[in-house]
């Protein structure tokens, strides 16, 4: 009698857990990850140590505070391994520290928790490490292996970058991650690979991410700009497979996705041609993110088996 | 005779008494149990704007109080004369007679604040804890329990504010400092300070943040 088990839906699932998609998408970051240490060297480490060990023990806190049951889901893990990945490489530890806390007590533990935050906790973290420190938010460094000097260098989507070699080494540079950035936006090869992986798993939906590419890609065509340099550069590809397709915070129906996609992509253009920032891919997911309530409310989908009544049919109902 | 005197006397005194409590109880309740920023939740325009700094939150307190204290006694004494329809018109005359008061006699005598506090003075005349206290207590109640009231609710609003500002100036500059004085340094936030505490986005966390405490430590008793 006791494998009659009388549950509400769903029955069918595909036996993938909540610990499971996470830890799936932990072990995806690691290819930017390794990306940002090799690149970065020791003080990545040490920003990444930080920041995922501060997410842990805030959310255990919180989850104190409000009496609630702590779960290791592995959420907090991924905040904190986002968050990390999306910092300046060169940012002062203590800082990390204070984003990782506001990451999961603001943006995430005061709207509910997990399921229920609005925001992107990781973007809405370098949001606000943005509006505090600008100053560190902006120094950014050229690749320095370990051991070697730190030297300022403009990021490939800032005012002061210039390029004297041919367009083929700077796509290959772009493409491997040799270059100014965040540290772990850089190396576009290896977040492919953690993104072929999700996509693989079905952790992830293709839509976002290639909805939201398209429309970068569309939109720089249209306004004439190099359309190869501008899904490289930046943090786009980070963003786009990594930070836009968050569960939580993404529309849950295939064609919400494809607007939500779209609208990321048209903001992320116009924030990169017509904004004060050289790059627009966070405040675009964010903003993105507030519209996924409504996104949700109007595109639904068809429900099954349902016809559409023809006008006559409607009239001939009524009479 | 004797006997009638006493009683008298005896229903005078417990009558003054009865209405010094009730002074008591009316100050008393707008600081903690009818708080009007934390409880009622009104004047949230004013409390968000200039909770930036100390200063600010003090200067925009004592206009409150004085605006508060002012039609309240007004309206208390002219509760019966006013004709119901008209009140809120009424109301209004006499708010904005104290406000264009205060705010005249600020720009004399200190320009700095009344720079700084900008708009936000003259707006204290469609302040909602103002224009409440007058609809819901003044215009109702005698002239005593009506100061007793402006007082309290003043008082609670002043509480309010200085608790938000001062957590906002700490950490959105990382000193404090009151009229000119500075009272204190953090070593490390002086020099790389949370800038969003000093944005309109760190008022709505601040104070969303003291309502959940007062709410989780039982201050203010849930549904």
């Amino acid at each position: 009698m006791n494998n009659l088990l009388i549950s509400s839906s769903p029955h069918i699932w595909r036996g993938l857990s909540t610990n499971k998609i996470m830890y799936l998408v932990v072990v995806a970051l690691l290819f930017p990850t390794g990306a940002g240490i090799y690149f970065f060297g020791y003080h990545a480490i040490w920003i990444i140590v930080s920041s995922v060990i501060t997410a842990v023990v805030t959310e255990l806190v919180i989850k104190k505070l409000r009496r609630k049951k702590f779960v290791m889901d592995g959420s907090a893990v991924i905040t904190g391994l986002l968050f990390a990945l999306i910092l300046p490489p060169r940012i002062p530890i203590w800082m990390v520290v204070v984003g990782s806390v506001f990451c999961i007590a603001v943006a995430k533990e005061a709207f509910g928790g997990l399921g229920y935050n609005i925001f992107n906790p990781a973007l809405a973290g370098r949001a606000f490490m943005t509006v505090c420190f600008p100053g560190e938010m902006t120094t950014w460094i050229l690749p320095s292996f370990f051991g070697s000097d730190a030297v300022t260098g403009a990021t490939p989507l800032g005012e002061s970058f210039t390029w004297e070699m041919d367009k083929l080494t700077l796509y290959k540079n772009l493409f491997i991650g040799n270059r100014a950035g965040s540290l772990g936006e850089t190396s576009v090869m290896l977040i492919l690979i953690g993104a072929i992986l999700l996509l693989a798993f079905k952790v992830i939906d293709w839509r976002i991410p290639v909805f939201y590419l398209g429309t970068v890609a569309l939109g720089s065509f249209l306004l004439g700009e190099d359309v190869i340099f501008q899904l490289l550069a930046g943090g786009l590809m980070l963003g786009a497979f990594f930070m836009a397709t968050d569960y939580v915070t993404s529309p849950v129906t295939a064609n919400g996705r494809i607007v939500f996609g779209v609208g990321a992509g048209l903001l992320t253009v116009a924030i990169r041609y017509f904004g004060a920032m050289p790059e627009g891919v966070c405040f675009s997911i964010l903003l993105m993110n507030a519209f996924t309530p409504l996104i949700d409310r109007y595109i639904k989908p068809k429900p099954y088996g349902y016809v559409r009544m023809r006008k006559k049919e409607v009239k001939a109902g009524q009479s | 005779m004797e006997c009638k005197e006493e009683s008298r006397s005896l229903a005078s005194e417990t009558k003054t008494r009865k209405s010094m409590s009730s002074f008591w109880k009316e100050f008393l309740k707008g600081i903690v149990v009818s708080n009007p920023v934390f409880i009622l939740v009104l004047g949230l325009c004013p409390t968000l704007a200039v909770s930036s700094s100390l200063d600010n939150a003090l200067g925009m307190s004592a206009g409150v109080i004085f605006v508060l204290l002012g039609s309240n006694i007004i309206i208390a004494l002219i509760r019966n004369a006013t004709p119901n329809l008209v009140r809120i018109p009424v109301f209004i005359v006499v708010i904005a007679t104290f406000v264009t008061i205060l705010t005249l006699s600020f720009e004399a005598y200190l320009p700095p604040l009344y720079e700084s506090l900008g708009i936000y003075l003259p707006l204290i005349v469609v302040n909602c804890i103002i224009l409440g206290r007058a609809e819901v207590f003044a215009s109702k109640n005698p002239v005593l329990l009506s100061i007793a009231d402006a007082l309290g609710i003043g008082l609670g609003f002043t509480l309010a504010l200085f608790i938000i500002s001062f957590i906002r100036e700490l950490f959105g500059t990382g000193t404090l400092s009151i009229f000119g004085r500075e009272l204190l340094k953090l070593p490390v936030l002086s020099e790389h300070p949370l800038t969003i505490f000093i944005l309109p986005s760190g008022a709505f966390l601040v104070i969303g943040f003291l309502l959940a405490l007062f709410r989780w430590t039982g201050v203010i008793k849930g549904e």
